[in-house]
């Protein structure tokens, strides 16, 4: 297990920080109960990872510049997502070969955890659950599970809080359908997607679905609003932090 | 520009979504795929081990192909087998008239080969007066129906049993309807027992050719295969250029990988190992056996060192079958021979970004085919590598042709605003603050349309983390 460090960068997401701010605000508390001291550098903004994907490799540097300029000292940077934080561990170092921040995109890389896994792996946190019994089911982000390889952390998580109980999804490693801007692009094979992930989370009878990755909450929990199927859809943390403070 | 510059991928991809028993054929065969798959790789650590010795193995052919292809064409040369090399589709259909019309031949009974799809070669022969009759059960089910296949490994997957039982009934004569798989499989036999008889020229594809020993090894369970490569007086195979192996020795790890991955096999039914034509004193098989070796595009992606790995490819499917998208759509939709993720990165590559460039983008890049690759071809890099070009107008001497095809003014302008949204702190703050106050009202068009085609729209906070951060007074170091 790596030291545990006194200080700790947040990098909070471009969608938390439109969408989902309370997620990444419960993120920042489960850090500070743990006694880290949260950095939040203002002048952070996103991975980069639409650009990434969809052909355009300097806009994508350009913004990676910026966090790497905002994340410079040498504390983990801790990232409530599984997507944005494989970008950042895995991408950056390729997207900067060959540019003079090749090493300090290495090593950017070497600090970078999703959230979950800095709180089992680094804090070896232990939650003490103050919530009423409920049924929950669990997506797996499809960069959470094969670029960071967190999933069992998250799920770890969910585990450790004795009134909550984990149905699994039948396709649990099968992708929403969200892929950024694939959703805007193709929105027929994305829509196909999502709707069988929705019949999916509905078959479990889970009353509410929890995932790691807002790209792919905003993406389910937007089609089952749009379909009247009450099941609320939540970030891992916020749900965790409301499990351990009532 | 090639004959099929007009494939409408968007068109294809609605009617393949809207078709309801091609969604329920699909998940149901793969789901099965997937889970023989996982059963016969149960050892997760053996399996890796066992991918990297795969990727090794191609690794070192593709590094050294030339030199291979030349010993291959030796080795081939003495053991009494005729090569001929293909620079083209075009050509290599050339080099299969010209051995069928030296035998006066008029009937090619034909082993599965995707290759052969790739150069349309069924329907050129046609056209020339030859009758080609496909004899792997998949393949002739769709011969039958005038389709092409929707899978590189199970080419009528797209077909449940109820749709072969009424296609047997309406195609082949004086056939009685049955729903009864034993009676349909001999229903196949019966017919296709007489004209491997008859066949005159028996063609099929080729999964490894062993360089060292001049082998072309060909894996199948039906026995059709062998059928075609025993039979009939004349053998052709053909193979990609990228299909060689270095030795004997490289085969058995390539096999299993290719067997598990495909269909959850240890091994398949049939595996056969052909090295020369029938030899004096012989009882059997051909006597006289050509290769083709075709390369049709193949030196061109060679000589990009990442595009390269997309030739590491053995063919077994498994990126298909564990593909979200594949999955969905089925192999039609995509226009092209090759489907899926393997065909999304081959085929702009073989037919021009101009013409198949949307196959890169019809992946959310959820990594599933990267994951499953026996030979780890990192599927999803080659997949941002040819949406990064389709965007790349600067010529190069490995460019792919058709690169640039994308550019256009108004994604330029959209990815520079939001470049410099996220490189300006202020400007961050006010676009952030903007959408949160005036989100909820966006008119319904553009990007949001398709978006709220199935889902509501993205609830726009009031207050940014950013701005959340501060308030709590979050150190900004």
């Amino acid at each position: 297990m790596p030291d545990r460090p006194d200080k700790a960068y947040f990098f909070g997401t471009c969608l938390i920080d439109l969408c989902y701010p309370q997620a990444g605000l419960a993120g920042i508390e489960l850090l500070q109960r743990e006694g880290i001291n949260v950095i939040f550098p203002q002048g952070q903004s996103c991975c980069g990872q639409p650009a990434f994907n969809s052909g355009f490799p300097a806009e994508a540097r350009a913004v990676a510049r910026q966090q790497l300029k905002c994340f410079s000292k040498d504390y983990p940077i801790v990232v409530p997502s599984g997507s944005c934080a494989g970008m950042l561990k895995h991408h950056y170092p390729e997207l900067f070969v060959g540019e003079p921040e090749a090493e300090e995109a290495r090593r950017f890389a070497d600090r970078v955890y999703e959230l979950t896994e800095f709180l089992v792996k680094v804090l070896d946190i232990h939650l003490e659950d103050r919530g009423k019994p409920i049924k929950v089911t669990w997506h797996s982000s499809c960069h959470a599970l094969r670029e960071m390889g967190v999933v069992e952390h998250s799920k770890a998580l969910v585990r450790q809080l004795r009134n909550v109980e984990l149905i699994e999804l039948q396709k649990e490693h099968e992708c929403c359908g969200f892929g950024g801007t694939f959703a805007i692009k193709l929105p027929e094979i994305s829509a196909a997607m999502v709707g069988d992930k929705v019949a999916d989370v509905r078959q479990t009878g889970a009353e509410l679905l929890l995932a790691g990755d807002c790209g792919c909450l905003l993406n389910i929990s937007g089609a089952m609003e749009y379909q009247n199927i009450p099941i609320p859809a939540k970030h891992i943390a916020e749900f965790i932090l409301e499990r351990v403070n009532d | 520009m090639t004959e099929q510059a007009l494939v409408d991928f968007r068109a294809n991809f609605a009617k393949a979504l809207n078709d309801k028993q091609l969604r329920r054929n699909l998940t149901k065969a793969m789901d099965s795929l997937r889970l023989k798959r996982k059963a016969v790789f149960a050892d997760k650590e053996a399996l890796e081990r066992l991918r990297s010795v795969g990727n090794a193995i191609r690794r070192r052919s593709l590094s050294k192909l030339p030199e291979l292809l030349e010993k291959l064409e030796k080795k081939c040369t003495e053991n009494g087998i005729q090569v001929h090399w293909a620079e083209t589709k075009a050509e290599a259909n050339q080099v299969f008239l010209d051995i069928i019309r030296r035998h006066q031949a008029s009937r090619v009974i034909k082993g599965k080969s995707m290759v052969s799809e790739e150069t349309h070669l069924n329907h050129f022969l046609e056209e020339q007066g030859v009758e080609v009759l496909e004899t792997d059960l998949g393949e002739y089910i769709i011969q039958l129906d005038h389709e092409t296949p929707s899978h590189i490994i199970v080419p009528a997957i797209h077909k449940n049993r109820d749709q072969i039982a009424h296609l047997f009934h309406e195609k082949i004569p004086d056939t009685p309807y049955t729903e009864v798989i034993e009676e349909l499989n001999a229903i196949a036999r019966k017919t296709l027992r007489q004209k491997f008889f008859a066949g005159e020229i028996g063609v099929s594809g080729v999964n490894f050719a062993v360089a060292e020993t001049g082998t072309l090894c060909l894996v199948e369970n039906e026995g059709n295969g062998r059928m075609c490569t025993t039979v009939p007086p004349v053998h052709i195979a053909i193979m990609g250029l990228e299909k060689v192996v270095e030795k004997l020795e490289d085969v058995p790890p390539l096999l299993r990988l290719l067997t598990g991955s495909a269909t959850g096999q240890m091994i398949t039914t049939y595996f056969n190992m052909i090295t020369s034509p029938r030899k004096p004193g012989e009882k059997d098989g051909p006597r006289e056996v050509h290769l083709v070796i075709l390369d049709n595009g193949r030196s061109n992606i060679l000589a990009d060192p990442e595009l390269r790995q997309t030739l590491q490819c053995i063919r077994c499917g498994a990126c298909l079958n564990h593909c979200p998208v594949y999955t969905r759509l089925g192999g039609h939709a995509y226009g092209y021979v090759y489907p899926g993720p393997i065909g999304s990165i081959l085929t702009p590559q073989l037919e021009g970004l101009q013409n198949a460039g949307t196959m890169a983008f019809a992946s959310t890049l959820c990594g599933a085919c990267a994951e499953v690759c026996p030979v780890k071809i990192p599927l999803t890099d080659i997949l941002r590598l040819l949406r990064n070009k389709s965007y790349d107008t600067q010529d190069s001497p490995t460019a792919v042709e058709g690169h640039g095809y994308k550019k256009n003014v108004s994604e330029d302008l959209a990815w520079k605003g939001w470049t410099a949204m996220n490189t300006h702190p202020a400007f961050n703050t006010l676009s952030t603050r903007m959408l949160g106050l005036i989100g909820v009202h966006l008119p319904r068009v553009g990007p949001l349309k398709g978006w709220t085609s199935v889902r509501t729209a993205p609830k726009f906070a009031k207050k940014s983390l950013h701005q959340l951060a501060k308030e709590r007074g979050l150190s900004d170091e």
